[in-house]
């Protein structure tokens, strides 16, 4: 015998569609503002507090560096303006601040060198750009070549040579840059695998010189490597003034560059390693074609994270009386036909706005980077 | 044993194909190497040094200087030796780097928190600073708080003058000094005493607690404590110390203590600077805890403030320490662009004018070098022993 | 495997053991430049304008030394260097002669790795101040902020200064001349202290230069000159004859403007210097025209003097002590012989 249950009743027997959703799903502004802005009497304060000190802070910075500013004319108009940036400071002295004292006419290589520079970059760093490959053989095998012969010259085809004593500003800068990362990479991946590795000796002279280089402070090694090394190696193996400066930046930054490589390493998985040794790949096969491409992937945002260390660090060479961009700010704000009470500022803010836009355009790069990674590509 | 994984043919005893061969004549190759080049530069550099008269020993050390250092926290003339100098130096740069530690976690832990902040305007503005502090390099912020900042301020005759006898003008901030008579070790004791009291009472309490589930007024009994005891000390032994007021006198101000304007403007900007670090790296922390465990607090009826306190910190702190020592060093290795601004640290002081004075540049930077990789391991050293009491404890 | 490993070791090894140091005039002719370390910019003394070309009296020295060794004065470069850096460079070879306006001290020669080859100029320690200050007297300078360059003897006589006189200061140093300026400038400083000269040549670059004045008192004795790496007599002797060529021809008469007239002289003094007589340049190891070209492409002590820091300069210091000996001054070359 069968008996219809009772609560049976109590259920629908019919589908009921889902309601519609709301017409506008976003919160009313004074919705959003009620609970992002004032949830609280502590909030408010907060709020309050620093919107103040935002508009305060906003207002100070557009009053000086535009709405106060002068733009065009002398000295003396600066000299009579103590509220405002003085750009035409800047302006008189842009051409000292890229190039230092390279020669006027020949300062169109400079330029081109930069312009390869920024399309090879550009190339690499374009994730959807083809060949690649390519990219990186040229940035890192023959630009550094091209780059050195066009900035110093080579008589032979027709290139007057320009000292090194005569380069300067943010040339230096950028110079500085792409050699530190041209040859720290490629150093700090050695370093990693040496550190990884299981021949004791080899890890033992990698941990020693990982070790060493970080626990020391940049400058001193700026110093040695500028100063003292013609006292450690005989003459004839002394390289350049402005060579030195950048060994120095590149060796320093490598062992920075390996730690971020061996946390790559780290994270492979080690059947990745497991696979390549069963495929009967040797230990350089293996590297070259099984994991270092993934480690390398994985830590670009905390490769470019080191790099903008390496390009704020480049500033350090002044100790070594190097001309980079922000000495030579330091050495144009000095300059007395310009005294006046905002030149220093001027100065200091210019330089700000130049690092700022570069270091925080590649850091954009390695949160986008880092976000594509995060997806799962 | 006849090695059978192997065809005959390679199983020779040392064929290049062999592992362990490899292994072998890459390390013997690399030790050669090193050492070849290690002997080169040695033989090099002495061979050197002795031809163009440089010294080889340590001699200087214990040589009158002669040379002024205005910041000195141990006792230091110009008739000190060199070695006396070194230590002026060290001390400078452990000042700085002690205060920069503890300025730059103070704040970075602010702006860090106050990113996660549920208030859009404060999470927006502590995300400009750290955007545009950790993008701009350290020393162009130091150039600038220095020479944009703390330079034009007023000279001493036109100095601003704040409550409390406080002087403030381009020769530095001028403090009233404190002068201690007898009878303020009574208060320090007292003060040591009260902390003493105040901890064990902290632990009982939380014993009690466990034991009983009943809570003992911690706080109270703590401040009582704390407060009470010092200032006992302080009206029984009668006013142990009293100030004494900076006033002009001459080119300067006399009679107070003085901070100088290097020494503020590279605690200022390595704390500031440092400080955007941190506060990513609290951030990151903070946002590592999963959200099931503050959903899981809460659920228990744990209120915000002691979700955070008791659920979110502590595990937090574990992912934070790490990154944190570092930053740590790369403070106190900053420290060094002291240098820039004038300021008597290591660098400026020893690596600076002694070796100039002295010319033993080898020496001075071999010593430079220890002291830095000294301080990086007792830094590492003391995070490491404290990420292991706070390492967690796997079931 | 093992023999390339062998080959390249030893080579490198090999290579590293066959450079042993060559003297320094053998490898300035074999680079046929020389380098010369100078101050990043002092005026009137050495200083680069926007196209790196270093005009100056110690720069003029750099020159004629070049001129002797290489017969062309522009085969210089010049480093900039701190005061602070300026002996590590010269002791570990990264300069070849070091032209700043650094002081000869017994010191120096002896412990440093370098030794001084004369006195190019004889300069004194002295004090700026601002004139709002009204001090007349380095003894009313009690209790005052200093700012000074770090290794130099200034630091070193300040405190001996002082102490000497039971007066206190406050020594604010840095490593780079023009922010020791600067700071004074700014106000950092109520005292900028330096050489004279130095002083000088810091307020004709000052913006407000009316504002200061330079207290009456010398305090030291300070004796300008070059410096050559010890353990190289030869490259001494060159560095110290340079100076002297440059002296003796002021002496004898003999300018830039007169030199080929005068090796028609009959003045056996002149011919000897010239090298129409006798075997000065062979004794040095240089060639027979060497202080021909000094003197040619340079110009003897008072030219050089007269158009850089001289009465034909903005600097406009006065000869003094820096004149001929026989003019009242300390200026006197050894006789050529």
């Amino acid at each position: 015998m069968t008996t219809t249950l009772p609560v049976a009743a109590a259920f629908h027997h019919e589908y009921i569609p889902a309601s519609p959703p709301p017409a506008d799903i976003r919160p009313s502004p004074l919705t959003w503002a009620r609970k992002n802005l004032f949830s609280s009497p502590f909030s408010c304060l907060l709020t309050v507090c620093f919107t103040g000190l935002a508009v305060w802070l906003v207002s100070q910075f557009l009053s000086f560096a535009l709405i106060n500013a002068v733009w065009s004319g002398d000295s003396e108009l600066c000299r009579a303006n103590p509220d405002g940036a003085c750009w035409s400071f800047i302006r008189a002295k842009l051409n000292y601040l890229q190039y230092g004292a390279y020669p006027v006419t020949e300062r169109w290589r400079v330029d081109l060198t930069q312009v390869i520079g920024a399309i090879l970059i550009a190339w690499l760093l374009w994730r959807n750009a083809p060949r690649r490959n390519t990219a990186a053989l040229l940035f890192f095998g023959v630009y550094p070549i091209v780059g050195f012969a066009l900035l110093r010259g080579v008589e032979a085809i027709g290139l007057p040579v320009i000292d090194t004593t005569l380069w300067g500003g943010m040339m230096i800068t950028l110079l500085m840059s792409v050699v530190g990362i041209v040859f720290s990479l490629p150093l700090g991946v050695v370093l990693a695998l040496g550190r990884r590795s299981e021949l004791p000796i080899v890890k033992a002279v990698c941990v020693f010189y990982i070790e060493v280089v970080r626990g020391v402070p940049f400058i001193t090694v700026l110093f040695m490597a500028n100063f003292m090394m013609p006292l450690f190696v005989p003459e004839a193996l002394t390289p350049d003034r402005l060579l030195r400066p950048m060994i120095g930046t590149a060796l320093f930054s490598a062992a920075y560059m390996a730690e971020v490589v061996r946390a790559g390493l780290q994270a492979i998985p080690k059947g990745q390693y497991e696979g390549a040794q069963a495929l009967g790949l040797g230990y350089f096969t293996m590297m070259r074609l099984i994991i270092l491409p993934q480690a390398l992937t994985i830590v670009i945002p905390g490769i470019v994270s080191t790099f903008i260390g390496l390009f704020k660090d480049t500033t350090l060479v002044a100790i070594v009386g190097i001309a980079d961009f922000l000495r030579a700010v330091e050495a144009a704000r000095i300059d007395p036909n310009w005294a006046g009470p905002t030149i220093s500022s001027t100065g200091y803010l210019f330089a700000a706005i130049v690092y700022w836009f570069f270091c925080f355009g590649m850091s954009r790069y390695s949160q986008s980077v880092e976000r594509h990674l995060a997806r799962g590509h | 044993m006849v090695d059978i994984s192997q065809p005959a043919h390679l199983s020779r005893a040392f064929s290049i194909y062999d592992k362990k061969f490899r292994a072998i004549a890459y390390q013997a190759g690399l030790a050669v190497s090193l050492a070849v080049i290690v002997t080169g530069i040695a033989t090099q550099t002495v061979s050197n040094m002795r031809q163009r008269g440089i010294p080889l020993t340590f001699d200087f050390w214990n040589q009158t200087a002669g040379f002024q250092i205005n910041q000195t926290l141990i006792p230091y003339d110009t008739l000190s030796s060199y070695g006396q100098a070194f230590w002026v130096g060290v001390a400078n740069t452990l000042l700085v780097s002690a205060f920069g530690i503890v300025l730059a976690t103070v704040i970075g832990f602010l702006i860090g928190i106050s990113r996660l902040s549920n208030n859009w305007i404060v999470a927006k503005v502590a995300t400009s600073y750290v955007e545009v502090i950790r993008n701009i390099p350290l020393l162009l912020q130091l150039l600038f708080w220095y020479n944009a900042v703390l330079k034009p301020l007023p000279a001493p005759k036109a100095s601003i003058a704040l409550p409390g006898g406080i002087y403030l003008n381009n020769r530095g901030i001028i403090l009233p000094a404190v002068e201690f008579h007898a009878g303020a070790g009574l208060v320090a004791i007292a003060i040591v005493a009260a902390v003493a009291f105040a901890t064990a009472f902290s632990a009982y309490a939380s014993g009690y607690q466990k034991r009983t589930g009943k809570q003992l007024p911690v706080l109270v009994v703590n401040l009582l404590l704390l407060t009470g005891l010092p200032l006992a000390a302080y009206v029984a032994a009668g006013n142990p110390w009293s100030f004494t007021y900076p006033e002009l006198r001459g080119f300067n101000f006399r009679g107070g203590q003085q901070i100088y304007p290097e020494f503020a403007a590279l605690l200022i900007g390595l704390s500031v600077y440092t400080a955007s670090f941190i506060a990513e790296i609290v951030r990151g922390g903070v946002q590592a805890v999963s959200k099931g465990q503050t959903e899981a607090a809460h659920a228990l009826g744990l209120p915000q403030g002691k979700t955070l306190r008791l659920v979110v910190v502590p595990q937090a702190f574990r992912i934070i320490i790490p990154p944190l020592t570092s930053q740590y060093l790369n403070l106190i290795k900053n420290s060094s662009l002291a240098v820039f601004i004038g300021y008597p640290d290591l660098v400026q002081v020893f690596a600076g004018s002694v070796l100039n004075q002295t010319g033993a540049a080898v020496q001075v930077m071999a010593i430079t070098f220890a002291v830095y990789l000294v301080i990086s391991l007792i830094t590492s050293a003391a995070m490491n022993a404290f990420n292991l009491r706070f390492a967690l404890v796997e079931r | 495997m093992r023999k390339i490993m062998t080959g390249v070791l030893g080579a490198a090894f090999a290579a590293y053991a066959s450079t042993v140091w060559a003297g320094t005039l053998d490898n300035v002719k074999a680079k046929g430049i020389l380098t010369c370390g100078t101050n990043p910019a002092t005026a009137g003394f050495s200083v680069p304008d926007n196209d790196g070309k270093w005009t100056g009296f110690v720069v003029d020295y750099c020159r004629a030394v070049a001129a002797g060794v290489l017969g062309d004065a522009t085969k210089v470069k010049f480093i900039p260097l701190n005061a602070k850096d300026r002996f590590t460079a010269l002791q570990s070879g990264e300069i070849d002669i070091l032209a700043h306006n650094a002081t000869w001290t017994s010191s120096r020669d002896t412990s440093l790795g370098i030794i001084f080859a004369g006195t190019y100029f004889y300069d004194g320690q002295g004090f700026m101040v601002r004139k709002s200050e009204n001090i007349k007297s380095a003894k009313d300078l009690d209790g005052a902020s200093i700012c000074v360059s770090q290794g130099t003897t200034t630091e070193l006589n300040l405190a001996d200064y002082f102490r000497s006189n039971g007066m206190t200061f406050s020594a604010v140093g840095f490593a780079d001349e023009e922010a020791v300026i600067k700071a004074y400038e700014e106000g950092r400083c109520d005292v900028f202290s330096a050489d004279t000269s130095s002083l000088n040549a810091a307020r004709i670059r000052m913006a407000n230069a009316d504002d200061s004045v330079v207290l009456p008192e010398i305090i030291s004795k300070e004796p300008l000159g070059p410096a050559v790496r010890q353990g190289d007599d030869q490259w001494l002797n060159i560095a110290k004859w340079t100076l002297n060529v440059m002296l003796a021809a002021e002496e004898f008469g003999v300018t830039s403007k007169n030199v080929d007239e005068m090796k028609n002289s009959d003045n056996p003094n002149i011919r000897r210097l010239l090298g129409v007589e006798g075997s000065f340049g062979k004794d040095v190891g240089l060639g027979e025209t060497w202080s021909q070209d000094i003197i040619k492409q340079v110009g003897n002590y008072s030219e050089i003097f007269e158009r850089s820091i001289g009465k034909d300069s903005p600097l406009k210091i006065e000869r003094g002590v820096n004149a001929l000996w026989n003019a009242g001054g300390l200026q006197y070359a050894p006789p050529i012989r």
